[in-house]
Parts: structure tokens; C-alpha cells; sequence
């Protein structure tokens, strides 16, 4: 389904390489299956030949590891960003978190990735064999084939991408794109509506199947504390396990809180979530209320920008109006 | 056997500068206001950080309420307009996640206001109270 | 061998539950997960869980004690809650084989009555694989998915439910069921069929030549850690998905009144694990994501007669956020890529 082969990447990565402008590139490396995609750092040509890829499993952002990756590597870092991935780059830039200057951004166009999760519940398992393409042809061990459409089988955060539009880069190869609509408030608007009662319910039964696995912390561009309170024994709330309810959500709200107006949303928290929780749906209620409470506001569209909750005005909106002016 | 009256446990965080002296008038002035509501000194409203609210939640409160300086009038000038911000998305969360809007609130009370004190945390008790227990963001170690 | 059709399963599970509660994979919100039977809750067709059974005897967080301090006295009360009988029906041969390995980390000295009261109440009906995953790999570790262990080995074909005791606590069971004996040619058929499957497999040709004990030096001291490590998060997901790994951390809660003792699943991929005085053993991600799997290929064969921490039951494969995992490690670092 991507306009752009991986052999574009290749060349790309390599010339620079060889050129001396870069001495290591970021990357997606080919796993064991045709879709366990591992981000990772290419340091030589043969590397990348055999290695390299670039298809519809290429979910992973790689803004975050810019910020440890800046700090180990000597000189420039080749760095291949899809258009939401640029949002998390600039917001990182904001937070003075890498040294731009060590950074060789590439921008490349994506045309959506595709869900592993969504594919197996169609195929089941035993997959032998994935093929890309508008149309992914699957095959399994069990001689069985499927010609499934991509659009289908799309990431929740694909499904309703925002923005096609790169907003940083040194190079950009294919085309611009362009901010876009989507319906992404849709499912946050349909919570809204519910009764206090079915949303409760709802949260109580997404947040209980959380283990803790810190997953959607780690992967997060905005989650870049040093020592996050989660892991400080002296916080008093450091936890290793969802001990009970209230640690569930208490995790869950100052995660997503701590990210509030720093979220770009790109995804990724609901992506490597291995139970499945729509932790999208806590991120996006926030852009959803700052948009509404303080104007529209996109983290990382520009460098610099301040976040709604380091701003204030005179005339803000008072927390005892918030609900009249809300969904009732 | 005697039922006991259920009262409802109120935090109340109070700024140093209005809303504790705010306080201190009403008793001063001998104004009612319910022994349940325990405050809570910040140097500023904008001390609180959301997991003092998730906090004392936890730790067994019905109800949270922040006062601080009105607007404008902040002894910092400006923290009040961000704990604004940080309240009004907090409790809209809360409220997202299914947990009774009327359990938090924000009030401005100035060091002069202590029967607005007073009044608003007989207003607030009462609603809690109507509320009941606070089961949904409840830790029940903490209640044995 | 005996045997029930697939219409009377419901019938057996109830008798089941009767004397015990019965857990089984289910399917819940698009996944599968282990949960109470009673009537209407379906068994899953699914492979396997996403979480392992390891909760039902090690759970994920356990009560230990509870302290009270009064003037100059402490109280100490024992707070574990008291093991039921339970049975955990659909245990898969990989995960039942995980058992023993936690078996020879908790039943020795010093002996964990936590976890041995679980395993005496608890009741193990395995079930045989039919269809296994492409992440799947077993048979690596010796383990035979289709001839799985536990108390009472399950074979489900499409029309009949066939069962076979293998301990005196499935033998028990069993006879309560009231189920007819039959002939094992169904499931030798079936076992046949697997077992041909199993040789297609992907990761069929992996093998553990190249680890095992006595080897820590040599693996230790690998440069290939640090590409493989690269990318790893550091998040718990492989730890808490995985059927054997066992780490705990012991941590105290202040309720306000008491205070509450407690373990918790730790992983070594977290900064503070098995944190001291002194500092952390394993300042970077590099010697955390080494530890993990010089435990589970080294490190664990090496006290436990060559039995590999690892049993091929390709949660971690399925579930790593960055798709890093053991049979990764074992094709770079053991040197066997096809």
C-alpha cells in the first residue's frame, strides 16, 4: 500500500552513508515473519541491503529514540519520519529533549499502517507469508489464503490520521500532503454521550485488563522524563502492578494528564498496548477539551509553540462551567 | 444497634493567601461549616498537583474541593489562572471516566469572603453527602 | 482414555464446577483471556490465552501480611487469602511445562507456602494443540504439544472431547465425570496430524545448541547485545505475558492505619529492578535486556539440570511492542539462522 519502496529508503540511507553526512541511520528492521517489524540502528551499507525494510508494518515512531540515540551517537543520525511521527519530532524539539542539529530528518509519505491484531482475527493463526499491497495477500500454514482489503485492517490511529502534512524535515522525498479531516473525536463524543454509569462501566472494564507493563509510558514521544514518578520509590505511588482499581486509573489519569497539550497524538500508546486498551480514547478526550475550552491546538504542528496548560489567559473557561457548556 | 449518620469526608485545598485567611474569617466570625471538611494548606492553588486529588480520593475523601485567589488576584499572579486550566481539564476527565462531577470543585474565595467560605462548603457537603460514599475512586486497603 | 462429545462438554464442565471453581480460556472483547466457567461462558477456540496461567498460582499481586504499630507494639496478622479447590481447564503443553520450571524456583528451599498451597488445591486439565501458531516453537524445548501434562490430558477433536489421567488428583477427578471409555484412535489420528503441522512450522528448525549451562562467558561477554537491546523499550510486557518468568518484588503499603505487605510480578527490564542499597545491579537497558535472556538460556539450565527457562509458547513473539524477542536473541547470539 506505500507509494514508496523500501529501495528508495536504501538508497537514500546509503548515499548519505557513504557520503560521510550521517554516521548511522534509524530504522525498520525485518523480523522473523513478515510482520514483526524491530525499529533499529543501521550502520552500514550491507546492513541496510539486508536488512532494511519499509511496508505497511512500519507502525513504529521513532522521534523518542532521538532523544537517548543524540546523546550516545557521534555525529549526524538519519532519521525516516512519517507525517505523524513529524508532530512527536517538532513537540520533542519544543521540549529541548535532542540536539537538532545532530538529526538528519528525512520526511516519507504513508499511506496508512496496518493492524497485525486485526489481521490475525480475520486469518487466524499460522501465518506463513504477507504480501503488501492495497490488497494484502495472506497465507498460513494451513494452505489456507487471504486477499484482505487494507484499508480494513488499519491502525485505530490510520483509520483516523490527522495529518498527511510533514511539519519538519531537511528532506522530504514524494510529496507534501496536507493536514486532513478526520473523525477522531468520533468515539470520545459517543463516550461523552453515555451515562456517568456506562462510562464508568465502560473504563472500569478497559482499565481492569491493564498489567502494568509500562508499554504505552516507554513508547510514548511525550513520556520522556528521566525518572518518571511511576519508578521513584520515593513518590509513594511508585507501582510495579495494578495492586488494585483505583491504582488502575490513578496510572492511567496521570499519564495521560502528564501529556495533556504535549500529545500530538500519534498513537502509539493504544498500538503497543498488548491487552488491547484504547488508551487513545484518555489522550484524545484532552485535545478534544483543550480544542474546545481553548481553542484548537495541535502539539508539535510548530516548534516553539506554547502548550495550553503552560498558558493561561484572563478569560479561560471556569471549571464549574465546564460541564453547561459540555454534552448534557 | 446504632446506625451512624453517614457524613461525607470533604479535602479542601486552600491557598495560603485567600482562601485560608478565608477560612480563618469564618471561624473567626463563628459561621458554621461541617467539621468534615478538612483542609489543607498550599502555598498556592496551583501547589496541587492532580495526584493530590487522586490521592486523597484514595485515601478515603468523598469530595475535593481547591480554593484559591480569585483570578486576577493570585499572590503570584498568575497561578490560579493555571490551576484553572489544570481543574477544568482534570475533572472533566474525572467526569469522562464516570466518576460524579459533583464530587470536585473549584471555588474562588478571597481572604475577605469567609461566609462565602462557609457557604460553599455547606453547598459542597451537602451535595457529597446526596452522592454517598465514594466507591469509584475508591482504594479499599486504605478502608480497612 | 475416555471421552465425551462436544454437546456434553457443558454438562462436564458443570460437574466440574460443582466441587470447584472451573476456569477456562475464553474469548472477552477480541482476546482471550482465562475466566470463572458458568453456564453460557464458552470455551475459546483460540490457541492460547493472552496472558499465561501462571496467575492462578503465582498471581500478579498477592497480599503477604499486614503490620500494625501501637505504642511500642507491632502486630503482625497473616492476610493470604485461603486457596479454594480450583481446577484450570485448557492449559496448553507449553504452559503446563512452565509449572515445573516454577515448581524448581518456589518448591525448594526456601520454600514458598504461598505458592504451594495453590498448587495443592489447584487442579491442571492440559489440552492437547491441533493447531498451532506460526509463533510457536515448543518442540525446541522437548516439549510435545500434542501429548501435553498436567492432572488430566484433554484431546478436543471436532465432534468429541477425549480425556486421560496422568496423576492420582486427575484420577479422581476424572472418575466423577462420568465419562465412557473408548479407544485412543481418534486421538493418535489427531496427534499424527499435529505433528506434521509441527514440522512445517517456521520456527521449526530452531534449536538450543549453543546455550545451555556453562556457556556464561562466553554469551555473557557477546557484542551482539547491544543491536539487539537497541530499540527495547524497557517496558514489562514480554516479562508479564511470559508462562515462566518468576521475579517478584516485596513492597509495603501505609493504608493510613496499617501497613499492607505485598509482592508484586517485578521485570528485569524496569530500572529499579532488584534495586539495593547500594544501587542498581544494571544501569543500562543493554545488561537488563541480557539478563532476561541469560536467566531463561543460561543462567536457569545451568542450577536446573539443563531445563531451558523458556517454553516456546511465542507470547512475547506475539505481543513485544518492537517485535525484539528470544528467538531473536537465539538465532544472532546462538548463530543458528537458518
Amino acid at each position: 500500500m506505500q507509494k514508496i519502496t523500501r529501495d528508495v529508503l536504501v538508497e537514500k540511507a546509503v548515499s548519505l552513508l557513504e557520503n560521510g553526512s550521517v554516521s548511522c541511520v534509524l530504522g525498520w528492521k525485518k523480523g522473523e515473519f513478515d510482520y514483526d517489524i524491530t525499529p533499529a540502528v543501521f550502520e552500514s551499507k550491507e546492513e541496510l541491503v539486508s536488512d532494511f525494510i519499509f511496508d505497511d508494518f512500519c507502525g513504529a515512531n521513532f522521534s523518542k529514540y532521538l532523544v537517548q540515540k543524540t546523546r550516545k551517537v557521534e555525529g549526524k543520525i538519519l532519521v525516516f519520519l512519517k507525517p505523524c511521527d513529524t508532530y512527536s519530532f517538532n513537540q520533542l524539539l519544543t521540549e529541548h529533549r535532542f540536539d537538532r542539529e545532530k538529526v538528519y530528518a528525512v520526511g516519507i509519505p504513508c499511506e496508512g499502517m496496518v493492524d497485525i491484531g486485526k489481521i490475525k482475527a480475520i486469518t487466524g493463526d499460522g501465518i506463513s507469508s504477507i504480501v503488501c499491497g492495497d490488497t494484502i495477500k495472506v497465507n498460513t500454514i494451513y494452505d489456507e489464503s487471504f486477499d484482505i482489503n487494507a484499508k480494513d485492517v488499519l491502525l485505530e490511529r490510520c483509520i483516523n490520521c490527522k495529518s498527511k502534512k510533514h511539519v519538519a524535515y531537511d528532506e522530504l522525498i514524494g510529496e507534501e500532503g496536507e493536514v486532513i479531516e478526520s473523525n477522531r473525536f468520533d468515539e470520545v463524543a459517543r463516550l461523552e454521550a453515555m451515562t456517568p454509569d456506562e462510562r464508568f462501566a465502560f473504563w472500569q472494564n478497559e482499565l481492569s485488563k491493564c498489567i502494568r507493563c509500562n508499554a504505552c509510558r516507554d513508547v510514548c514521544p511525550a513520556c520522556t522524563c528521566e525518572k518518571c514518578v511511576f519508578n521513584n520509590p520515593k513518590s509513594g505511588v511508585e507501582n510495579k502492578a495494578p495492586a488494585n482499581e483505583f491504582e488502575e486509573k490513578m496510572f492511567h489519569i496521570i499519564r495521560a494528564f502528564h501529556v495533556a497539550g504535549r500529545c500530538t497524538d500519534c498513537g502509539e500508546c493504544s498500538r503497543v498496548c498488548p491487552q488491547n486498551i484504547p488508551l487513545h480514547l484518555l489522550n484524545r478526550k484532552f485535545i478534544k477539551d483543550i480544542d474546545s475550552f481553548y481553542g484548537e491546538y495541535q502539539a508539535g504542528a510548530e516548534v516553539g509553540s506554547r502548550a495550553p496548560l503552560v498558558n493561561y489567559t484572563t478569560e479561560d473557561i471556569e471549571p464549574c462551567d465546564v460541564f453547561e457548556r459540555g454534552n448534557d | 444497634m446504632q446506625v451512624k449518620e453517614y457524613k461525607p469526608l470533604i479535602v479542601a485545598f486552600c491557598c495560603n493567601w485567600c482562601s485560608y485567611a478565608g477560612a480563618d474569617l469564618a471561624g473567626n466570625n463563628r459561621l458554621n461549616y461541617p467539621a468534615d471538611v478538612k483542609i489543607i494548606r498550599v502555598p498556592c492553588s496551583c501547589r496541587v498537583n492532580p495526584m493530590f486529588v487522586l490521592r486523597a480520593f484514595q485515601r478515603g475523601a468523598d469530595g475535593v474541593i481547591l480554593c484559591g485567589c480569585h483570578p486576577g488576584d493570585c499572590h503570584y499572579t498568575s497561578g490560579n489562572y493555571y490551576t484553572r486550566r489544570r481543574m477544568a481539564l482534570l475533572f472533566s476527565m474525572l467526569d469522562y471516566l464516570g466518576i460524579e462531577r459533583e464530587r470536585t470543585r473549584v471555588e474562588w474565595v478571597s481572604a475577605a469572603e469567609g461566609a462565602k467560605f462557609a457557604a460553599t462548603m455547606n453547598d459542597f457537603a451537602e451535595k457529597v453527602a446526596a452522592l454517598g460514599e465514594n466507591k469509584r475512586l475508591e482504594d479499599l486497603r486504605c478502608k480497612k | 482414555m475416555l471421552k465425551c462429545s462436544i454437546d456434553a462438554l457443558n454438562g462436564v464442565f458443570a460437574k466440574i464446577a460443582a466441587d470447584a471453581t472451573l476456569y477456562l480460556p475464553t474469548d472477552k472483547d477480541g482476546s482471550t483471556v482465562y475466566a470463572e466457567w458458568s453456564e453460557g461462558v464458552e470455551l475459546s477456540n483460540a490457541l492460547n490465552t493472552a496472558k499465561s496461567p501462571k496467575d492462578f498460582f503465582f498471581p500478579q499481586v498477592e497480599d503477604l501480611m499486614k503490620f500494625k504499630v501501637e505504642g511500642k507494639s507491632i502486630s503482625v496478622d497473616d492476610i493470604r487469602s485461603e486457596s479454594e479447590d480450583f481446577v484450570v481447564f485448557g492449559v496448553r503443553a507449553c504452559d503446563v511445562r512452565s509449572f515445573d520450571i516454577l515448581d524448581r524456583v518456589f518448591l525448594v528451599e526456601p520454600y514458598d507456602s504461598y505458592y504451594a498451597s495453590r498448587r495443592e488445591h489447584g487442579v491442571i486439565i492440559s489440552m492437547a494443540c491441533s493447531k498451532p501458531a506460526e509463533t510457536c516453537f515448543c518442540r525446541t524445548f522437548g516439549i510435545d504439544c500434542t501429548n501435553p501434562g498436567g492432572d488430566i490430558a484433554v484431546w478436543k477433536t471436532e465432534d468429541s472431547v477425549y480425556w486421560n489421567a496422568n496423576t492420582e488428583k486427575g484420577e479422581k477427578l476424572l472418575s466423577k465425570l462420568g465419562l465412557e471409555e473408548c479407544s485412543d484412535d481418534a486421538v493418535n489420528a489427531q496427534k499424527e496430524k499435529t505433528e506434521k503441522i509441527m514440522s512445517k512450522l517456521p520456527l521449526a528448525g530452531l534449536t538450543t545448541d549453543g546455550f545451555g549451562g556453562g556457556k556464561t562467558l562466553d554469551l555473557f561477554n557477546r557484542p551482539e547485545w547491544k543491536s539487539l537491546s537497541e530499540s527495547c523499550l524497557g517496558c514489562g510486557t514480554c516479562t508479564f505475558v511470559c508462562p515462566t518468568c518468576q521475579c517478584y518484588d516485596v513492597k509495603d503499603f501505609n493504608t493510613g492505619n496499617a501497613i499492607i505487605r505485598y509482592r508484586c510480578w517485578d521485570s528485569c527490564m524496569y530500572s529499579d529492578f532488584t534495586k539495593m542499597a547500594h544501587g542498581n545491579n544494571r544501569n543500562s537497558q543493554v545488561e537488563r535486556f541480557r539478563q532476561r535472556f541469560m536467566h531463561k538460556l543460561v543462567y536457569y539450565p545451568e542450577n536446573n539440570e539443563g531445563i531451558f527457562g523458556c517454553v516456546g509458547c511465542g507470547r512475547c513473539l506475539a505481543k513485544c511492542p518492537i517485535s525484539m524477542n528470544i528467538v531473536k536473541v537465539m538465532k544472532t547470539i546462538g548463530g543458528n539462522a537458518e
